[in-house]
């Protein structure tokens, strides 16, 4: 059967999320290498299909479908038939006409990429649909968080900011505690889901009384257009409540670390030279979302006769780049 | 020639008895007989037995789409479906395009339907002119025409003075009623889906209960202080069901309506992301299906209506977000009502019947001719439904120009067999007689 990554839930439990983090493991040594690429997906032909901006998703997966020397091809709203009105489903059909392996799709509505799996027989990847889930961005947070502290079993994780409209924060709480990490949502009321059922999750609207117990705060992007929503009432009184400050920063225990999936906004959600302190791990955030993307293509796409020994095989594929 | 059925071997169900075995002997849009072992002399024969012959059902919320759509549904195409769903009678909502906001548009409708339709055709008239929430239509002229019901339908009339204005317009129009879409257009804002635990899953921006529960409790109190006569149409919340209780038990002139989607399915239908499940008001959760299905049975809902509202299959082929509200409804509306009700015992079948054919014909002004007592001199409105016949419902199957059924794949218990417009079959056996 066909397999797609639309969504965390679709890595098969503790035991398939830390089989990928392996693999993006050898996968990170590989883009470590002098030439780091590999035959890997030769042949092979990846679709980027985004119906919204991107910087860092979009030439992170395309970066890594290069490194595993697939064919890769670039659709933007902007040049395309869609602005002649070509629906979705036309569209992926068209693409898929051409005989594509992997489409990446974002789309600003939630359940695009699931819809497109019904509509192709090509791999989908979720690169992130409306407000529902990013889930390569949760793995590669937790790629991320692992190799910095060795694991997340036990680690109290604060995710802070707009949790509502956050496909990160979805695909993270998700990622996170199945790894067995201690998730604390903070945030104004507003800024919180209508429904937290079924959550793994504890709440909290009081940043300074979460910093003094977590090891990871992982802060999300605020959008100006919330506050016409009724939200809150400015990014001034946003920043003092739930902002990363200086101030904040400054009291952190030191073996705290700071992420944040990007784009920021600089003196809203982390104050400037927080972002490129020392607690920060944004940078290699992106660095390791190659490696990680790399591992998604490569598990998906070339390991169709036996996923199991994925890492094997890339160890394999490497030792002749 | 007059034109003669025998309706042979059926059980009568209608307002005055539970089941009465008798022949039904039908001339020149009348029933001019009951009795048993009627001679059949020269008359078209409708076998019947083992089937209950009752009122034709009427459904007070359809959208044929015309003008305006006809390339979802037409008067023609969405009357046949409704004819094979046991229906007489519908009254179509005025969000076509132009909108039923003008006595020349509702006559064209009314025309077409005396023409092309398999069902009596009637139309709701908008509240608005435009359905745009600030002027009132021409009320007065659309009940010349034959207007009973007004409602801007699809938008909810959000303006607590136009609302207040149009129920004391309204009752110096005998029979008249406002009907609301109510879902506060502010709190729904953006939101695809019903607010709470699979919204919040599936991050899909959600319509809150408290959308429909304010804007009713609102109406409610405007309708006690000007006397008007309100309904609300597709009641889909606990909070709504509650207060449409309490004003009745008070003694306001107030009806509500509930589709069969909303007593039988729930928002976890929305995990697969297909927007065949996407309506207005959204499906609920399991509370609110529950109350809906409870205020249903202890009479607090009137009717069952089902807002049958087809849509061309490209405008469902997008994302869940993307795609327009609304679901197929009048081919199977008995069918789930009987299996889902009746078959539990939540209803009689007179009282399932109650709801779908002769309580919405007083709702809806069409007592004089629909839902009438199966009885010698009533106009010959009838359906006659198999309850023991059991089907898979087929999207492609139905008769509707589109094939936004929610309910494909369900197997459900009870069929139309024949119905009978004016003393004519539209339906026998099942097909539609053209």
């Amino acid at each position: 059967m066909r397999r797609h990554l639309l969504s965390v839930d679709d890595l098969g439990g503790r035991t398939g999320i830390e089989r990928m983090l392996e693999l993006s493991e050898s996968f990170l040594a590989v883009t470590r290498r002098d030439i780091p690429k590999v035959p890997a997906l030769l042949g092979k032909v990846v679709v980027s299909l985004f119906y919204e901006d991107s910087t860092r998703t979009r030439l992170s997966f395309e970066t890594a479908a290069k490194r595993l020397s697939a064919d890769t091809m670039t659709f933007s709203v902007s040049t395309s038939s869609v602005k002649k009105g070509e629906s979705l489903l036309d569209t992926v059909q068209t693409i898929q006409a051409m005989g594509v392996d992997a489409i990446v799709v974002r789309h600003g509505a939630a359940g695009a990429p699931h819809r497109v799996a019904g509509w192709t027989d090509a791999v989908v990847i979720n690169a992130g649909d409306g407000r529902h889930e990013h889930p390569t961005q949760a793995l590669l947070d937790a790629f991320t968080l692992r190799r910095h502290r060795g694991g997340l079993d036990g680690a109290r994780v604060a995710i802070v900011g707009d949790i509502a409209h956050s496909r990160v924060a979805r695909s993270n709480v998700a990622i996170f505690t199945q790894l067995g990490a201690h998730v604390t949502l903070v945030g104004p009321p507003t800024l919180m889901p209508e429904s937290l059922a079924g959550w793994p999750v504890a709440v909290s609207h009081d940043l300074d009384d979460v910093l003094n117990e977590t090891d990871v705060v992982y802060l999300l992007r605020i959008q100006r257009e919330r506050i016409e929503g009724g939200r809150f009432p400015s990014l001034r009184e946003y920043s003092q409540r739930w902002g990363l400050t200086a101030e904040r920063a400054a009291r952190l225990k030191p073996d705290v670390v700071v992420m944040h999936p990007g784009p920021m906004n600089r003196g809203v959600e982390i104050a400037y030279d927080v972002a490129d302190g020392e607690v920060s791990l944004i940078t290699e955030q992106v660095t390791n979302g190659v490696a990680v993307r790399m591992a998604v293509l490569y598990d998906l796409l070339a390991a169709d006769g036996g996923p199991d020994d994925g890492a094997e095989s890339a160890r394999a594929h490497g030792a002749r780049p | 020639m007059a034109e003669e059925i025998l309706i042979r071997g059926g059980t009568i169900v209608d307002a005055t008895t539970a089941g009465r075995r008798a022949d039904v002997f039908v001339r020149d849009g009348t029933i001019v007989e009951i009795g048993e072992h009627l001679d059949a002399a020269g008359a078209l024969v409708l076998d019947a037995e083992g089937c209950a012959v009752a009122p034709g059902l009427v459904d007070i919320q359809v959208h044929l789409r015309e003008p305006g759509r006809e390339d979802s549904e037409t008067i023609e195409t969405g009357s046949r479906a409704a004819a094979r769903g046991g229906f007489t009678a519908v009254v179509c909502m005025p969000n076509t395009n132009p909108p039923l906001d003008d006595a020349a548009v509702v006559q064209s409708v009314l025309a077409r339907g005396r023409e092309h339709a398999l069902c009596d055709v009637r139309a709701a008239g908008c509240i608005t002119k435009g359905r745009a929430g600030t002027e009132l239509a021409p009320l007065g002229e659309l009940y010349d025409v034959g207007v009973r019901i007004f409602t801007d339908d699809g938008d909810c009339v959000s303006d607590a003075n136009v609302m207040r204005r149009a129920f004391e317009y309204a009752t110096a129009l005998p029979g008249a009623v406002i009907a609301q879409h109510a879902e506060d257009p502010s709190l729904v804002a953006g939101g695809h889906m019903h607010e709470g635990e699979w919204s919040a899953r599936l991050g899909i921006p959600g319509r809150p209960a408290e959308a429909e529960i304010v804007i009713v409790a609102r109406d409610l109190a405007l309708a006690r202080s000007t006397g008007g006569r309100y309904h609300v149409l597709h009641l889909s919340t606990a909070g709504a069901a509650d207060l449409v209780r309490r004003a009745k038990a008070e003694g306001l002139a107030v009806t509500a309506e509930c589709t069969p989607q909303h007593f039988t399915l729930t928002d976890a239908q929305c995990a697969g992301y297909d927007p065949v499940y996407k309506m207005n008001p959204p499906l609920r959760g399991d509370a609110d299906r529950d109350a809906v299905r409870a205020a249903l049975v202890d009479g607090t809902i009137d009717a069952i209506a089902t807002d049958h509202a087809p849509h061309a299959p490209e405008t469902k082929a997008v994302p869940f977000e993307e795609a327009p509200p609304g679901m197929l409804g009048v081919e199977t509306a008995f069918a789930v009502g009987h299996t889902e009700l009746v078959g539990s015992r939540a209803l009689t079948l007179q009282a399932l019947l109650a709801r779908m054919s002769w309580q919405p014909a007083a709702i809806a002004g069409l007592g004089d001719h629909h839902g009438l007592p199966v009885a010698a001199g009533s106009a010959a409105n009838l359906a006659v439904f198999d309850l023991t016949r059991s089907w898979t419902v087929e999207a492609n199957a139905l008769a509707s120009r589109s094939r936004n059924t929610p309910w494909a794949g369900f197997t459900l218990t009870g069929k139309t067999r024949h119905t009978i417009l004016a003393g004519r079959p539209t339906v026998i056996d099942g097909e539609a007689t053209r």
